[in-house]
This record gives structure tokens, sequence and C-alpha cells, in this order.
């Protein structure tokens, strides 16, 4: 996570807007440590388990319309207590311009320059952005939603090839922080496809932090049939399939 | 006289009581039987009313409210009264700590201050000694603090520097779990390394314990030996605190016809100088009447001296106060959730500040010859009353905004200030995240930070501790082991903090009627 920052710009970019469906003002649950998190409109994935389902539709209001300089004065209300900002979604990396923007911004701020600054993506931007926005990003979660192409189809919609090609990439990178598993019970659990699972983001990084999280229906839509919430004990179980080398696990 | 012979039959014959816990009541109340020290006619009604509090401290105080003995010189002088040579060992200092607390008054009768460990003990850890045979040791040690001082106002402290002492403290803690001692970690931007307040977010999280203070805002204050004990009292080592008197303010809001500016200039002076003739009184008691300081060993052999202690002067019910008077005033803002509501808050306490820094009081050297200020956090009878400058529970704003309507009034009570904020299970796995905010809160000018996660067995009550068990077993039998376990359960029946309980552990901010 050692982005050189040297080039982040130094134009006025704070009349540059965004849709932005939400912020957070304290998260603890977006990256490390406390965090504003800004939530964006619009996503290319249509999750069956998509626990903000609101944030999907691109065809978007102007009401959601946003400019970096709305939102500075948020996170320097709450700068002091946090150590970073993170774009969320949505689907942030559909936005590259705005997300390039803020951070920017919130790098040539006095205030808040010690912030660091993070994206949580689902991992199908193209090289392109992911360049782009490395100057000024320190680190990125990618959502992982299944190892299997097949399975990964199912649940998104979409191709898991690009998010694989994103984890590689960003790790070469050093901007990978953390990859994510959303576990649905008796959809991406099997155990076998855990353990191959593990065994290719070992490859990638021995010592990969993993966070692997249990799919909740709190926000999620109806489906058919039902999704099934996981047990604290298949969750575990889960964890225990998966683990290899020395993979860094961390159960939600 | 009758009734004095009715409340000494009811605690002699209470079978809820344990013999110990009958014979500290039985000597507290003994006092009553003597004349109160004299106050004026308004000040004497003003105690009556419960518009001033004495908190129930007794008729003749013949000890200091809270005494910090300074235990590093103490191991290396040791003690003629106890007749304990300098310890050579981690062994012998951790016997002589434990004879030496048995030994330190204070008005709940136990220490409220057990040193700051990592410094004391420091010169007996040596390389020889394993990470395994101090947590040995320690845990020896802390059973027996928690089972001979059976009192949640017992507290130690910690930081601001890193060392395998405060490390094996958070071992032993999350591995006992007792709410006996309480513990304080100082925390330094410059001096205390994240992992160590991480360590400590991480011991909260098993046993709500440490509470943190703003270690370089302590240092301009009171020096570098200072200490927080008891619950959020930071003092003077080598010193401490005659009494500690309190206002409230809401009381005093009630009694005031007139705009909120004019509570400013007229109730709320006329009540900070009658809430300081009671501290004068008190201690003028302690100190020429009953000589504390010219007869007890400690200031005797030199571990403590008068010229390190001050009396604290609280105030609580800021926040019932402040929405009266804008209520008055015809606007219905409040506290904790409005900005006019909360900028005339901390111009009010300011407003406090200059009047107790104004009214010089007698014995008073280690406040420069004035009362510290103190943001009182409550008793177990307060009802319908918010502790000191809190916001009320169940009314608090979320995070950010609650973190701003404190701070501001933090940096004005140099002898503790708590708000309590409180924290669901996410928090658990992301320590790093409250680690930030404690470092937030210590940069924005908060003096004192603590936190409780939801879930915790351990719950804070007005300062203290208490088990949720220790609670429901109260509810369920009358007995304590700790005598602070009742009065959390008095303060959780009035607060509903929790739910209701009873205990072993003590506490002295108990109404002993």
């Amino acid at each position: 996570m050692s982005a050189t920052l040297a080039d982040a710009a130094t134009g006025d970019v704070s009349a540059i807007t965004g849709f932005v469906a939400d912020t957070i003002t304290f998260s603890n649950v977006d990256g490390p440590g406390n965090r504003f998190v800004v939530f964006l409109q619009g996503c290319n994935f249509d999750c069956v388990a998509c626990h903000n389902p609101q944030t999907i539709p691109l065809a978007i209001g102007e009401h959601f319309r946003t400019s970096v300089a709305d939102l500075l004065p948020r996170i320097r209300r709450a700068a002091p207590f946090l150590r970073g900002i993170t774009v969320s979604g949505g689907e942030a990396t559909l936005q590259p311009d705005f997300v390039h923007a803020l951070f920017s911004a919130v790098q040539a701020d006095p205030e808040l320059a010690r912030l660091d600054c993070f994206v949580d993506s689902n991992g199908t931007a193209d090289d392109a952005t992911w360049h782009r926005l490395a100057p000024v990003t320190h680190g990125t979660m990618i959502d992982l939603k299944c190892f299997d192409p097949d399975i990964h189809e199912q649940m998104t919609g979409q191709s898991n090839a690009p998010v694989l090609h994103s984890i590689e990439l960003l790790h070469g990178m050093g901007l990978l922080y953390e990859v994510r598993l959303l576990i649905l019970q008796g959809v991406n659990d099997d155990p076998a496809l855990l353990r191959r699972t593990g065994e290719w983001l070992a490859s990638v990084d021995p010592a990969m932090r993993v966070k692997m999280i249990a799919f909740r229906a709190h926000g999620a839509r109806p489906h058919e049939p039902a999704l099934v919430p996981p047990s604290h004990e298949a969750l575990e179980a889960a964890a225990a399939n998966l683990q290899v080398a020395d993979l860094q696990l961390c159960l939600v | 006289m009758h009734e004095f012979q009715e409340r000494a039959r009811s605690l002699v014959q209470d079978g809820t009581l344990s013999y110990d816990q009958k014979l500290r009541r039985l000597a507290a109340l003994a006092t009553e039987a003597l004349p109160y020290p004299a106050l004026s006619a308004d000040c004497q009604e003003a105690l009556d009313k419960r518009v001033i509090c004495d908190m129930f401290e007794g008729h003749a105080p013949y000890t200091a409210r809270y005494i910090l003995p300074d235990y590093e010189k103490a191991v290396r002088q040791g003690l003629a009264y106890l007749e304990l040579p300098p310890p050579t060992n981690l062994a012998d200092a951790l016997a002589f700590l434990q004879v030496m607390y048995a030994n330190v008054p204070s008005v709940t009768t136990y220490p409220v201050y057990l040193g700051d460990l990592d410094k004391v003990l420091a010169p007996f850890v040596t390389d020889d000694l394993t990470d395994d045979d101090l947590d040995a040791a320690l845990r020896r040690f802390w059973i027996g603090i928690d089972r001979m001082l059976p009192d949640a106002f017992v507290h130690l402290d910690l930081g601001p520097h890193d060392s395998r002492l405060a490390r094996s403290i958070f071992r032993v803690e999350r591995s006992l779990r007792q709410s006996v001692p309480n513990i304080t970690l100082k925390v330094d931007p410059d001096l205390t390394p994240d992992s160590l307040v991480d360590d400590g977010v991480r011991t909260v999280f098993e046993t709500g314990k440490p509470h943190f203070v703003n270690h370089p805002m302590m240092v301009a204050d009171h020096g570098e030996r200072y200490a927080a004990v008891s619950c959020y009292n930071s003092l003077k080592i080598g010193g401490g605190a005659h009494t500690l008197v309190r206002l409230n303010l809401k009381e005093a809001a009630l009694r005031h016809a007139g705009t909120a500016d004019e509570f400013l200039t007229t109730t709320l002076p006329r009540y900070v100088e009658l809430t300081a003739e009671l501290a004068e009184a008190r201690i003028r008691s302690l100190v020429e009447d009953q000589h504390f300081y010219d007869t007890h060993w400690l200031a005797v052999e030199g571990l403590i001296d008068i010229h390190r202690f001050s009396a604290m002067f609280g105030i609580f019910g800021l926040a019932e106060c402040v929405n009266l008077l804008m209520q008055h005033d015809g606007h219905d803002g409040r506290y904790g959730h409005d900005d006019r509501t909360n900028a005339y808050a901390v111009r009010l306490v300011e407003r406090v500040a200059a009047l107790v820094a104004d009214r010089p009081m007698p014995y008073c050297d280690g406040g420069n010859g004035r009362c510290y200020l103190h943001s009182q956090s409550g008793i177990d009878l307060d009802e319908g009353v918010t502790a000191g400058c809190r916001i009320p529970v169940g009314d608090e704003p979320d995070l950010l905004q609650h973190l701003e309507t404190c701070a501001p009034h933090h940096h004005l009570f140099a002898s503790g200030i708590s708000d309590i904020f409180h924290m669901d299970e996410t928090a658990v796995r992301n320590p790093e995240a409250m680690v930030d905010i404690i470092r937030g809160a210590f940069r924005q000018g908060m003096r004192d930070f603590t936190f409780n996660l939801d879930s915790n067995e351990f719950v804070r009550i007005t300062g203290y501790l208490v088990r949720k068990s220790d609670l429901a077993a109260i509810e369920a039998t009358g007995a304590a082991r700790h005598s602070s376990d009742h009065l959390a359960a008095g303060a959780e029946a009035n607060f509903h903090l929790t739910q209701r309980a009873v205990k072993r552990i003590g506490c002295h901010e108990r109404d002993p009627r």
C-alpha cells in the first residue's frame, strides 16, 4: 500500500461531481481503522445477495449529484477521528473521475492529507482505470463473489474473469488491502470450491488478508429460493476449508 | 436518637450485608452522632434540599476522601510504620504493596489508588524473569486485590510508556475478568505506541477496562506526577483530594426565575459560593479538628504531603439545567442536539470554572489555593438528573455529534470528566477504529475517554464497573461480595443503566441511609 502520491492532481478539482447515494461519518467495517465512507450510486453487478440494492441502478437522478466541494466539509468535520476515507457503492470505479478528484482533493487539503484513501470495489474495473486511480489510492478491498465462473455468473450476472485479474493486478501494484468473500449457504460454500479458492488466493499472496462475510438477509431483496444466512458454525467450517498457507482470515 | 438507633439496628440485622460491609457502614453512621461542621443557614438549607451535596462523607471527616500515596518512594525507602524494608525482588515488592494497600485509608475505607504499577514495579522486572513468570505473579496479586479490596473504586494507572508490565497486566486482566481493580491508561501522542492503545482497547472488549486519559493535558494541569483514581478523578501523586462536594445544576436551575443569561450572574454564583462554603467547612474539619495530616503515618513518612492536596468541586445535571433554562428563554433545543443549547452549556461551565478559580480555598496548595473542578459522574440515589456534563442516557446523538458536544468542556475539569461512549459489537473486529477515535478525542481536547461495548458482561455504572451477573445475583438474593455492587444496584434502578442487580464489590458513592 505504498502508492506514491507525487503526481496527485494539484489543480482545482472541487467542482467535479459524482452520483453519491449516501455517506457515513464513522465506519469500522470499511477498511483499516475508523473511516468516512462515500457510497456511490450505480453498479454493473446485480447480485442476488446485495444488501444495498437501492444503490444498483445506474439510471440515476440529478438529486444524487454531489460535488467534491460538497463532501470536503463533511470529511473535515470528522477528520480528527479518522484514519481514512473509503469510496464504496454501488461500484465506485464506475465513476473514476470523481473518485480521482475526491482523493486528490483530500490529499491536497492540509487538514485531510494524513487520511488514507481506499476503494471498495467489485473488481471489474479495467487496467486503465486502476492505473489512473493508483497514484491517489492507498489501498483497495475487492469482493470475490465466487471463484467458480458459472456460480459467479449466477450470483452476479457477470463473469469473474475481470475480478480475478484485478486481484492479481492490484496485488502486483501493492494496492490490495483485502479480498472479501460473501458466503451464501448452499451457493458458494462447497468445501472443494473453497479449497480451490484458498489455493488460488494463496498463489497470488500467501499472506493475503481475506475477510469472510456471512450473508445477512437484512437489506437484501427477496429471492426464490430464499437465501440462507450461514450460521457461525457454517462460517467457521467455510473458513477451515478456505485456509491455505498463511492466509489471514477474518470472519464477519 | 430513635432514628439513629433504627438505622443502626437495620444495618446490624441486614442479612444481605457481609460482616465487613456492616462494620464499615456502622462506622460511617457513627460520625452522624457528632455535629456537622458549622454552616451558614443558606448553606445548610441548600444541603438539606440536596441542591448541594457532600457525597455522604459523614459529619466529621477523619480521612481525606482520595489519597494517592507515592508508592515509588515507598518501595525505595521502606515503611517504618509497617516495619517493612525496601523490597529487593518482585515477590517481595508485591507482598510489600499488598500490606501497604491494607493501610491506605479513603472515604470508601479501601485505597482508591494502587499506584502507577508499571513504574512502581519496574525496578523488580529483571531480564531473567520470563513473561510467563510475570503473568503468574501478577495473576496471584490480582486475585488478592479483588478478594481483599472488594471495591470497584480501587484503581491503578499505566502508561504513557509501553512496558512489559503494562502488557502483562492487560493479559492478566483479560484472563481473570474481575471488576477490581479499575484501570486507567495514560495516552500521549508521542510516547504511547498505537499497539499499546490497541492492547488497551482489546482489554476493554473483555473487561470494560481501562479508561483512557489525555496525558499531556493532565501533565499541563498537575505536572508529571498525577494519576486517575477511583472513577475519573485525576489528582496529584503524593497528594489527593480532601473532599468532594457537588452542585446539582438542575436543582439550581429549578430555583431560578429569569433568563438563561441572568442565571450566570445571579443564581449560579450564589450556589457556587454555597458549594464552596460546604467544601471549606469540611476541609477545615479534616485538617484543623481531626488533624489528619499531622497524625497519619503516610504524612509522617512523607508519602503524602498536604501541599499536594486540594478539594474537588463537582457539578452535575448540566443537561437538565441548560434544557430548563433554554425553555425559560422560549427555545426548545436539547443539550447534545442543538447548537445554541450546546454553546450555552459551554458558557455556563466556563462561568463555573471562573467562579471556582476566583474562590480561595484553605489547604488547597495542590490546586494553587483553589478547588479542582470536577464533572461528577453520579451516585446511586440520583434520579431524574444526569451525571456531570453527560448527555442523558438514551438521548445520545450520533458519535461524532456526541464527541463534539462533550469535547469543549474537558479542558476545564482538571480533576476529571467522564462521558461514556457505547459501541456496538462490530467494534470488536476493528480495534484500530477505537484507537483512531481515542487519538482523535485527545486531539480535539478531550481529557478522559471511556467506552463500553453494548454486549459486554461488564457495565460502567457511574464510572466504576460491575458485572451483569453480579447485579443479577443481587436481584435474586440481595447480597453481594463487592460493596460497590450495592451502589450499582441502586444506580441501575434509578438510571436504567442496564437491568437491575446485587453485589460483592463496593463503592462509596452511596446514600448510607
